[in-house]
């Protein structure tokens, strides 16, 4: 017996590991999903070109935009004005360039807004539930049932349709979805354990909401924040094509508006400013899409 | 032999946690409970699912408020506390619980899901905050090293040891363990287990241990209660529940561990049915309708918990009866 057990060799001992492997956040991790995502990453390439474009582009291509340079409704390649005139004689290039600019800078503000207002009111419906859920939800669902365009353009006839009133007026008619999602990630991580740890240390109901369970629903949210952006532009191109935009500055949707009428006699004056909502609004969903996928592996390996 | 009377470091008395239904019938998850854990030692709570164990332990910590009765933590009550005294009692009673998936925060590094009880508590300077973290990973068995990493990059076993080395940062006198094992697979059930038991012995921690697991209960705990349904049923010593059980479903719960002994097979005593719900109750025992020996008298009464012999008492009319005496 006492031979046997001598004869047995000795398992070697087991290597301790001596490293530690690389501390991977789930940040880096979806940041690593989204990188090997090439449309999301052609959509990102693209968005990057058309905001730098509307940042660089006014300073660098001077032409006015809203100031009649040359013989109206000039087909593009015939002037120097490289994408021709519209209806009035302005250089569409220009408009584009300086349109640019005041669409992003709309659609952007729109969706801060949009999340801001939709994240504070689903936050806290979740985290509180019982009657602030009741109220908070009833009121989500007062702007949830209004006409959205109609509404908007309520808003922006009653105060005087600038810049920020229209950004506002998408705003508030756009957040209701926001608040829906970000109130059910809410109810579903409120009962996680790990709240109930912090609650155990001594962590107050504000700290639970914004640093514990916000971070937590952020990624649904990031895409929702980032597609709000795209269908903020193209509200904003539908309040300008309605004429509804502000007369002091050039936008893409009022272009597209502007040259609405003249349409059969140059296709131009529509149909440029037209591609350049639908390439923003696409490599917007691209990247939103991107996201996603990158986010939805990681709540999959749990 | 230290002759003092060992100090009670969790003293529950009548304990009641009912949750309101929006029709206005209430679940009776926990209906007045009483018992005490002496300091050092671990207490056992055991039951099936929907026994209410959970709710009471939580309710222990504050997690869950109680609709009546005490929590007597050292000399304030848990659940009346307010404000900083709700604070500091916190720092005396902390929770490793059931899912080591769900219990840590995934967005947050290991090391700052550690230091978190103390950042909050604001106890020490950062720099030995830092230092006890430390002292904490080797404590239960963890590198320093692995501070940095994420929980998703840790195994289950070893998030339970973060959840264990969070619980212990504030240095309590009492850790609720809610089925601390349950989710691991045994081999690492056992070890966590031993680093429960060591930490008890070393630190004089003690416990309210949370389990559906009677051999795991068996494993760590000094006294042990039973609960069906919101109440306790029977309560004793650890030998004196396994040795002798006087309550039948106590006996059925301890003959439905698996064992390698032949003849424990014929000898095993089956509940059929489910539990009633814990809406409607029954007036009765609430064992009666599921209990082999039930008598008309059962399912009349409520039987009170009563104390048969030593630190031993059951909830059941026929406790002295040979009937229940031969089965063993």
């Amino acid at each position: 017996m006492s031979d046997r057990a001598t004869e047995m060799p000795t398992p070697p001992a087991l290597p301790t590991p001596t490293t530690v492997p690389e501390a991977v956040s789930p940040t880096r991790q979806t940041w690593q999903m989204f990188y090997q995502n090439r449309a999301a990453m052609l959509g990102l390439c693209i968005l990057l070109v058309i905001i730098i474009t509307s940042i660089v582009g006014p300073l660098l291509y001077t032409v006015p935009p809203r100031e009649m340079v040359w013989m109206p409704l000039t087909p593009p390649g015939q002037s120097e004005y490289l994408l021709g005139t519209d209806y009035l004689g302005r250089d569409l290039l220009a408009g584009l360039i300086n349109g640019g600019r005041v669409t992003i800078t709309i659609g952007f503000a729109a969706a801060v807004l949009t999340v801001l207002i939709g994240v504070t009111i689903g936050a806290l419906a979740g985290f509180f539930g019982g009657w602030v859920d009741t109220t908070l939800m009833k009121v989500t669902e007062f702007f949830q049932v209004l006409p959205n365009l109609l509404f908007a353009m309520v808003v922006v006839m009653l105060f005087s349709p600038t810049l920020t009133n229209i950004a506002i007026a998408i705003g508030i008619v756009s957040w209701t979805a926001t608040a829906r999602l970000t109130r059910a990630e809410f109810l579903r991580i409120r009962e996680m354990d790990y709240v109930k740890a912090e609650r155990s240390i001594g962590a107050g109901n504000s700290r639970l909401i914004w640093r514990v369970i916000l971070p937590n629903a952020a990624p649904p949210l990031i895409i929702v924040a980032a597609l709000s952006i795209g269908s903020a532009i193209l509200f904003e191109a539908g309040l300008s094509f309605l004429g509804l935009s502000d007369p002091n500055a050039m936008s893409w949707g009022r272009m597209v508006g502007d040259n609405r009428p003249y349409i059969l006699d140059s296709v131009w004056g529509v149909t440029i400013p037209g591609l350049a909502i639908f390439l923003t609004v696409l490599a917007i969903s691209l990247v939103g899409d991107g996201l996603n996928d990158a986010i939805n592996p990681k709540l999959r390996q749990r | 032999m230290n002759t003092q009377v060992p100090a009670t470091a969790l003293c529950v008395s009548d304990l009641v946690v009912h949750f309101p239904l929006s029709d206005g019938k209430v679940v009776h998850a926990v209906d007045g409970i009483s018992f005490e854990v002496p300091v050092g030692t671990a207490f056992g709570l055991v039951g099936e699912s929907g026994s209410g164990k959970t709710t009471a332990a939580l309710a222990c910590a504050r997690l869950v408020e109680a609709t009546s009765g005490t929590v007597q933590l050292g000399d304030i009550d848990i659940t009346q506390a307010t404000g900083n005294a709700l604070r500091e009692a916190r720092r005396d009673i902390q929770v490793v619980f059931q899912d080591p998936f769900s219990s840590l925060n995934p967005r947050e590094r290991a090391g700052s899901i550690v230091r978190r009880p103390l950042d909050l508590m604001r106890i020490g300077t950062p720099a030995e905050r830092e230092r006890r973290v430390d002292d904490l990973f080797a404590t239960v068995g963890l590198r320093p090293e692995q501070k940095t990493l994420f929980p998703h990059q840790f195994s289950g076993g070893q998030r339970q040891r973060i959840g264990i080395a969070r619980a212990l940062a504030t240095n309590p006198r009492l850790i609720v363990c809610d089925e601390p094992v349950s989710a691991l697979d045994v081999a690492i059930q056992a070890q966590i287990l031993n680093l429960l038991a060591r930490l008890k012995r070393e630190l004089g921690l003690s416990y309210l241990f949370i389990s559906h697991d009677l051999a795991v209960v068996q494993h760590l705990c000094e006294r042990i209660a039973v609960m069906y349904l919101g109440q306790i049923v029977e309560i004793g010593s650890r030998q004196e529940i396994f040795r002798k059980p006087m309550h039948p479903y106590t006996m059925a719960l301890i003959s439905a561990v698996p064992s390698t002994d032949m003849d424990t097979a014929d000898t095993r005593i089956r509940v059929k049915g489910d539990p009633p719900s814990p809406i409607s109750l029954p007036p009765g025992c609430r064992f009666a309708g599921r209990c082999p020996y039930a008598v008309p008298r059962c399912s009349e009464s409520l039987p009170e918990l009563v104390t048969r012999d030593g630190s031993h008492s059951v909830a059941c009319f026929r406790a002295d009866e040979p009937e229940l005496q031969i089965k063993r």
